[in-house]
């Protein structure tokens, strides 16, 4: 018996010598005989009616296979929670880059000129492009009232609290979006004969794909095939999108009866995909005299694009987090996400929680101005106990102690010390230093009752050659999902994990497990994995072709006679919600999340007062996300998210005109480089998880969260100005010590904007 | 995205790939990524971006690290091109290929076959750097997954071994 543990090892990555090599197959590696490209015509206006379509003259089109929305054989829709985005336009135009038409040629070299050939004429309508707009209705988008959906969570009284109050603390806050922007673009290859409609592509969610071709093909689930290739980065940004493209590849697929390779370029990629939705948080919040929150109102605001899409669950996500890692007696938090003339926004790791969670994390350190105590007691005072409730009035039945969490970090992070010496150097000088805080959570797995209709199966096979292999359909896009669930099986099954494989996911090999989003694949996945594993181990134990304890060899013999007695060997297991577990989706209230990972960061920057620009110089990112099941992949997802989320907080701004992204180039959208970047120092805290497989919990989102806020909470510690908007960009920061100056100049004796916001 | 294919007639051109002499036939103007990508079939070079940001692109060109998404394929003429193909021998991997395994510096892999050609080419010229100079080295080469560290790291680890033994 293997008695050395595999879980909590950093085993080699399964697919890692294929990376390494450039053996990797991505999809645009993939060549099929006869293979056409495909190419999509867009919409140049943000909203109006589609009067007249021509074909220049210049185009040889009879070479062309051309697919418009009546040729569509199902439904004209891209099905997922509701169907209400069109695969192709027909009639109206609701956003810039929205698809109307499609094009393939066997030379992907002809249909740049293809696309430019074809000339459309709109009635314009007109558009909207922002909250406000969407809010006051200065046009009516999308059904009565621009509205795709509201939450309301209520906790105590809270009309009764601003009578109590000492300080009532109010803020505003908003972030931009965020294009995912994975180095791999978008793609897909789809081929069609008498088996149905098969696609390949680069992909998060195999079955979202699913269900979307069976709706738009009219075809029956056994003829719909979906196969995920070696996926160069997604983040969320391949998770409902890819339904569209693997839609428009299937559509010339059927009409050309050939294979169709849809590849994106860079523009056309970040110009018509999703991205981060827009947010707007507004923060009112009455607090005692000793800093205590007594209770308050939230108000959270999305951009939700020209279609409903993913945004009612990023807004619950969003209105879930929204109250941070603290204790609210009482709590009103309105949420909606709103409609405009944009892409519609969608899936990017964190999913709405970064956006309410950088409003928090600012809005604690006002707070913390209005009565006069630093950033770190503030928390201190109002951190959630073990006992207490969330705003959702989840009990919090972990034995988290943030307060400890808090004194880690700063530790690690030499805080007080560097604080003083920045006192000083701060006197004098163009180069400010500061530091700043952010405290948060991130639920792992779907909220609310998410888990219970989803109801995940995952496989486990004991194969003829005696090794065993693992059948899921989460995928593997960098996070490492192939080697941790395989060393959850290897680790069920007391096996060497070279002898566990996974299955290519591959709709017509592997169950539903559920998408490859939430942080859900280590928890709830690799839970199922490891009870199906299980059935395994039990199966030969009560067929007398295995003892207890057992060798590899013995195993691999034991699984070799059952195969050869009984032919294929698999075994299944499904999700079933815990019984302690409970949600009321009617209140919005109950047990949002079965965990919750938990962090303290901390971030160090040095303002220059000549370029305006900030560099961040040290990072400390501490969290306790459950046991670490291979702490090199899970350090690594920590620093890629810090990464993200810098650039989030300090680099990436989209600009947009008229609902189309302009900068849609890695030149001119900038992301982190290597040599922009400090050294991100990870630390772990393990408490364990008992709803996750050898008690992990989700971690690939939660770095997202905490380093937008904790870096804008140093650059206001470092000017003592403050800004309340990311991007926050050189720009931005000249503006606002401009005014800032102005403001002080003009008002002598006060404070200035450095003060608190609070009203005594 | 432009025409990439000149208006004269494809030619012949010779060059090494990998060691091994190979003659195509190509329109001049020909960008070295489709060339190598889709008549050689060596895929392990990626087009991120198509216009010399990314670095997802890069491969040796007579000891010198291009993205070879900006050259046109005429420029390879006579010259000596290396792949990520051509970096392990057989099935032995490249020292720096071991490393990047090991210190967790491919995540999606895409960056990964840039990465590890800009960071031969970074030790060629500076066998033992800092990390500042590796941080400095690889910054025309994006990495959306890692945040960078870890490729940082196996890149001065795999400087390490090798000064070492
Ligand atoms: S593809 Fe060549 S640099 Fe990006
Ligand atoms: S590993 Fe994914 S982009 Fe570098």
């Amino acid at each position: 018996m293997n008695s050395e543990h595999i879980v909590g090892k950093s085993v080699p990555r399964k697919e890692g010598r294929d990376k390494v090599t450039g053996r990797s197959q991505y999809v645009d590696d993939m060549v099929l005989p006869n293979m056409l490209f495909g190419a999509t015509v867009r919409s140049q206006i943000p909203r109006g009616r589609i009067n007249k379509i021509t074909f220049g003259p210049e185009i040889a089109w009879n070479e062309f296979v051309i697919v418009s929305a009546k040729d569509i054989p199902g439904k004209n829709c891209i099905a997922l929670i509701g169907d209400d985005q069109p695969c192709l336009a027909n009639e109206f135009v609701n956003h810039p880059e929205e698809p109307i038409l499609l094009l393939a040629h066997p030379d992907r070299h002809l249909l740049p000129k293809a696309v430019e050939a074809v000339s459309i004429e709109y009635d314009a309508l007109p558009a909207i492009f922002t909250i406000e707009e969407s809010a006051r209705r200065a046009e009516i988008v999308w059904g009565e009232d621009n509205i795709f959906k509201t939450y309301l969570i209520e906790k105590g009284e809270v009309d009764g609290v601003w009578e109590e109050a000492d300080y009532i603390v109010e803020g505003e806050y908003t972030t931009g979006a965020q294009e995912q922007l994975y180095i791999e673009n978008n793609g897909m290859i789809a081929a069609f004969d008498a088996q149905g409609i098969t696609v390949w592509g680069s992909l998060q969610c195999p079955y979202y794909i699913h269900k979307a071709l069976m709706a738009l093909c009219g075809l029956p689930a056994e003829k719909v095939r979906v196969v995920q290739m070696e996926t160069g980065g997604a983040f969320g940004g391949k998770e409902e999108y890819p339904s569209m493209i693997a839609g428009h590849a299937a559509l010339l697929a059927m009409k050309s009866c050939k294979p169709v390779k849809i590849i994106y370029d860079r523009m056309e990629d970040m110009a018509a995909t999703t991205k981060r939705h827009p947010s707007r948080t507004r923060h009112r919040t009455a607090v005692t005299r000793d800093g205590k929150i007594l209770g308050g109102e939230i108000d959270f605001t999305i951009d939700g694009g020209a279609y409903a899409t993913l945004s009612s669950v990023v807004l619950s996500r969003g209105v879930i987090h929204a109250g941070g890692p603290y204790y609210w007696p009482s709590v009103r938090i309105r949420a909606k996400a709103l409609a405009t003339n944009a892409p519609p926004h969608g899936a990017f790791r964190g999913f709405g929680a970064p956006q309410s969670l950088f409003a928090m994390e600012r809005h604690m350190d006002r707070i913390a101005q209005a009565v006069g105590l630093s950033p770190i007691e503030i928390r201190r005072r109002n951190f959630l106990q073990p006992g207490q409730t969330t705003t959702t009035e989840q009990v919090v039945r972990e034995p988290i102690h943030l307060g400890n969490l808090l004194d880690r970090a700063l530790e690690a992070s030499d805080y007080h010390s560097k604080k003083k010496s920045f006192a000083n150097h701060n006197q004098s000088g163009a180069t400010p230093k500061g530091m700043g805080i952010a405290a948060f959570l991130h639920g792992a797995g779907f909220t609310g009752s998410g888990e219970r209709y989803l109801s995940s199966v995952v496989g486990v096979e004991g194969c003829a050659d005696g090794s065993v292999r693992v059948l899921v359909s989460s995928t593997e896009f960098g996070q490492g999902t192939k080697t941790v669930l395989s060393q959850i099986a290897a680790e069920a099954l007391s096996l060497p994990y070279e002898n566990v494989s996974m299955a290519q996911p591959d709709t017509l090999e592997v169950p539903n497990s559920g998408p490859t989003v939430a942080s859900r694949t280590v928890m709830v996945v690799g839970k199922l994995v490891q009870s199906a594993a299980l059935g395994i181990r039990q199966t030969l134990i009560s067929s007398n072709l295995l003892r207890e304890t057992y060798t590899a060899e013995e195993f691999r013999t034991a699984c070799q006679n059952y195969v050869a007695a009984h032919g294929q060997f698999r075994s299944w297991s499904r999700y079933e919600a815990p019984s302690d577990i409970f949600w009321d989706d009617q209140k919005y209230r109950g047990d949002a999340y079965a965990a919750f990972a938990w962090a303290v960061y901390i971030a160090e920057v040095t303002v220059d007062l000549t370029t305006y620009s900030v560099s961040v110089d040290d990072f400390v990112a501490l969290q306790e996300v459950g046991k670490v099941l291979h702490p090199l992949l899970a350090r690594g997802q920590i620093i890629g998210g810090v990464a993200q989320a810098i650039g989030f907080g300090l680099y990436e701004k989209v600009v947009w005109q008229n609902g189309r992204m302009q900068n849609n180039q890695m030149t001119n959208y900038i992301m982190p480089t290597s040599s922009d970047l400090p050294p991100i120092r990870v630390f772990f805290e393990e408490l364990g998880n008992v709803y996750g497989a050898y008690g992990a919990k989700g971690i690939g989102e939660l770095p997202m969260d905490g380093p937008a806020p904790a870096i804008l909470n140093a650059v206001e510690d470092a000017l003592g100005v403050r800004f309340d908007s990311i991007p926050l960009l050189p720009e931005d920061i000249m503006d606002g010590l401009n005014s800032h100056g102005a403001a002080a100049s003009s008002q002598r004796g006060d404070h200035g904007l450095g003060s608190a916001g609070g009203v005594p | 995205m432009t025409d990439s294919r000149d208006r004269r007639a494809k030619t012949e051109i010779s060059f090494t790939v990998n060691g091994e002499p190979r003659k195509v036939h190509a329109y001049p103007m020909e960008r070295l990524l489709d060339v190598l990508r889709q008549q050689l079939q060596l895929t392990g070079a990626k087009e991120g971006c198509g216009e010399g940001e990314c670095g997802s692109c890069s491969v040796l060109m007579d000891g010198v690290l291009v993205n070879s998404c900006l050259v046109p394929v005429l420029q390879a003429e006579g010259a000596s091109v290396v792949t990520i193909e051509g970096l392990a021998a057989g099935e032995r991997l490249h020292f720096l290929q071991e490393a990047f395994l090991e210190c967790g510096g491919a995540q999606c892999g895409i960056c990964t076959p840039g990465m590890i050609l800009a960071s031969t080419h970074l030790l060629n010229g500076n066998p033992k750097p800092t990390m500042e100079e590796i941080r400095e080295g690889l910054s025309g080469n994006l990495c959306r997954c890692t945040g960078y560290s870890q490729i940082v790291e196996a890149v001065a680890e795999a400087a390490r071994r090798r000064t070492a033994s």
